[in-house]
């Protein structure tokens, strides 16, 4: 039997038996798509002239002299339009749900960046929103609340669980078997059954292929570090895709070290998870001894979350990608240090790629490009209220 | 012939509970009680902390029994102590991360030695089923997989084949939970399905009411219902006669 959507033993398909048609459906759909040049001639129109790509790839100087150690440079996704990388994916899964006729899109959303993305395009592309949001989230995010309300989405409070992300994709999975012959699920990152870690890393992977085009620019020369920060792991697969048979080119990915090492207090997959099953996919999971997914934590809503995509275990246990984890603290940091010396207020997921970059040994002719996924202004009220 | 193969020499009634809710002792006694009652295989719910297939009464008992520290151990354990007393066919019915993370060759040897007879896993489809539907199959446990009305004429012969003891069709698209209807396209859905299996064909999700379970067996072998028992468990937690109470609702709904 054919076994569709893995990355060495991780990915596949593990959903409710009702949840496989659509899922073939959209397969189907995503593969047609691919194969025609209107489909990617329109993605490419919005992303230039709606969402404002190529985003810059921006050398940050004074960085550079501050930390005394490579050429450091900045993939400025923060300048997306709605001020995030999820865009990409979204405006691509947009285009794909008008394809396939449907009226109607389900998302979900922790912090709200995903939620106002999908919100965004489907005011776009005309298309009913719902967005599944836990309430611990709606109460931290309440700006983000609004502006997908004012984009005219409905917000659907979820209160089960921990009432975070990982119950807001339960809500999301349970609203699409039961809606499934009208609605397109969103999913926003490359997580799930497949085809969407496969299809939103597509999505996504235009960040590496404009970024080795504005290095060879600069530089002459492709990057030796890329480091991006992982919670679902969009931001990180998009930019490192299209390098990773450049295998000269290290590539870091940061997880959220939260509080600390203990199980509960972060949202480490790969230093503190074992290979498991979680909305579909089989990969890294942060688990108990009984299997039962654990609650995580981290400073930043975007990184809290026990599951990882699939490609990232296979990139884990090949080597390919080093991953480590960076603390609520030393996010902190860095974000200040972002502010002070670049005049940019990063989002604190973006952040911990910052601080992963600072750690690295570097002679001063190496070059590294942080991805920088998403502006902070969502995070301003949380810094507030921890920094004071 | 095996316990499930036997249990629908007749229409059956097939009653799910969620194990350790609201304790692993009080399940034990609905086991017994529900077994003298006329259930022809009862279903075990096995607690996983995100159970994207289940509605809010279950997700409920869930939390209820993960609150109280319920475990797949226990749960072997659990039946273990029903066998002494009750020869019912008993089904597990989870997820498959808690089934994969107790290990499938050692849960398949476990669950036999606990007098286990077939075992469901929710979210897990034929594709990926491989490795589990050997290690079970080894052992002598049925693996059961969810038909559902969105499956290709393709799935539904896949599923047949992987399916052994009884094939359970989900009676619409949705979570767990009652309904006020049969989905109208049901009839239509397990003619389609006869031609795919001549395994006993169980109809689950949004049962509710001994009405409903006699439409449902006009078409089909057997009858699940799991969300009304489960919420008249829920309304009677902390009462003396819960088990005497949902035993005669079990009855009721078999009548």
């Amino acid at each position: 039997m054919s076994t569709k959507g893995h990355f060495g033993d991780y990915g596949g398909q593990f959903v409710p038996e009702t949840l496989m048609h659509p899922l073939e459906e959209l397969e189907a759909a995503y593969d047609a798509a691919q194969r025609d040049p209107a489909f990617h001639a329109r993605l490419d129109d919005l992303y230039r002239n709606y969402s404002g790509r190529p985003t810059p790839l921006y050398f940050a100087e004074r960085l550079t002299s501050e930390w005394g150690g490579g050429r450091i440079y900045l993939k400025r996704e923060d300048l997306n339009h709605t001020g995030a990388h999820k865009i990409n994916h979204c405006l691509g899964q947009g285009l794909l749900a008008v394809r396939m006729g449907k009226k109607r899109v389900i998302a979900e959303t922790g912090a709200g960046q995903h939620g106002v993305a999908s919100a965004t395009v489907c005011a776009l592309l005309g298309l009913e929103c719902d967005v599944y949001m836990g309430e611990e989230d709606i109460r931290r995010q309440e700006l983000n609340v609004f502006r997908m309300k004012l984009l005219g989405a409905r917000v659907i409070p979820v209160s089960s669980g921990s009432k975070t992300l990982k119950d807001s994709i339960n809500e999301a999975m349970r609203d699409w078997v039961t809606n499934v012959r009208t609605t397109y699920y969103m999913l926003g990152s490359v997580l799930g059954p497949h085809p969407y870690p496969t299809m939103v890393r597509d999505f996504q992977s235009v960040i590496g292929r404009e970024v080795r085009v504005q290095i060879i620019e600069k530089e002459g020369r492709l990057p030796d570090v890329l480091v991006a920060c992982v919670g679902g792991g969009s931001n990180s697969i998009g930019l490192f895709y299209d390098f990773v048979q450049d295998s000269r080119i290290q590539m870091i990915g940061v997880e959220a070290g939260g509080r600390g090492p203990k199980l509960g207090d972060h949202a480490a997959r790969f230093s503190g998870g074992r290979p498991g099953v979680l909305h579909g996919t089989y990969s890294y999971i942060l688990q108990d001894a009984d299997g039962q997914v654990v609650p995580t934590h981290s400073v930043s809503a975007g990184l809290d979350y026990p599951a990882v995509g699939p490609e990232h275990a296979t990139l884990h246990d090949t080597g390919r990608v080093t991953y480590t984890s960076i603390d609520d603290r030393e996010a902190l940091a860095a974000f200040n240090e972002l502010c002070r010396l670049e005049g940019i207020i990063p989002a604190l997921e973006s952040a911990h790629a910052v601080a992963q970059a600072k750690k690295l040994k570097l002679s001063p002719d190496q070059i590294v490009v942080i991805n920088l996924s998403g502006r902070g202004d969502k995070d301003v009220a949380e810094v507030m209220r921890i920094i004071g | 012939m095996n316990r499930i193969e036997k249990a629908f020499a007749r229409k059956a009634f097939i009653p799910y509970i969620t194990a350790g809710d609201p304790s692993l002792e009080v399940t034990r006694d609905l086991v017994l009680a529900m077994s003298a009652a006329g259930a022809d295989i009862i279903e075990l719910g096995v607690p996983f902390s995100d159970p994207i297939a289940d509605g809010p009464v279950i997700q409920r008992a869930t939390e209820r029994a993960l609150n109280h520290g319920v475990t797949l151990a226990k749960v072997l354990q659990l039946v273990r102590e029903i066998r002494k007393q009750s020869q019912v066919p008993l089904m597990l019915f989870s997820y498959f991360n808690p089934l994969l993370n107790y290990g499938l060759e050692r849960l398949a040897k476990d669950a036999v030695d606990a007098g286990v007879d077939g075992v469901l896993a929710s979210d897990l489809t034929v594709e990926e089923s491989e490795p589990y539907r050997s290690a079970m199959s080894r052992a002598g446990l049925n693996t059961v997989f969810l038909a559902a009305p969105t499956s290709s004429s393709e799935r539904l012969t896949t599923i047949a084949k992987a399916s052994t003891g009884f094939l359970y069709a989900v009676s619409r698209t949705g979570v767990t939970g009652e309904r006020q209807e049969l989905a109208a396209d049901l009839k239509e859905f397990l003619a389609t399905l006869r031609h795919h299996t001549k395994l006993p064909i169980a109809v689950g999700f949004g049962i509710s009411t001994p009405e409903q379970v006699r439409a449902v067996w006009q078409e089909a072998d057997g009858a699940v219902v799991g969300s009304a028992i489960v919420k008249e468990i829920e309304r009677h937690i902390g009462k003396s006669d819960l088990v005497d109470r949902v035993a005669a609702f079990s009855k009721w709904l078999r009548a």
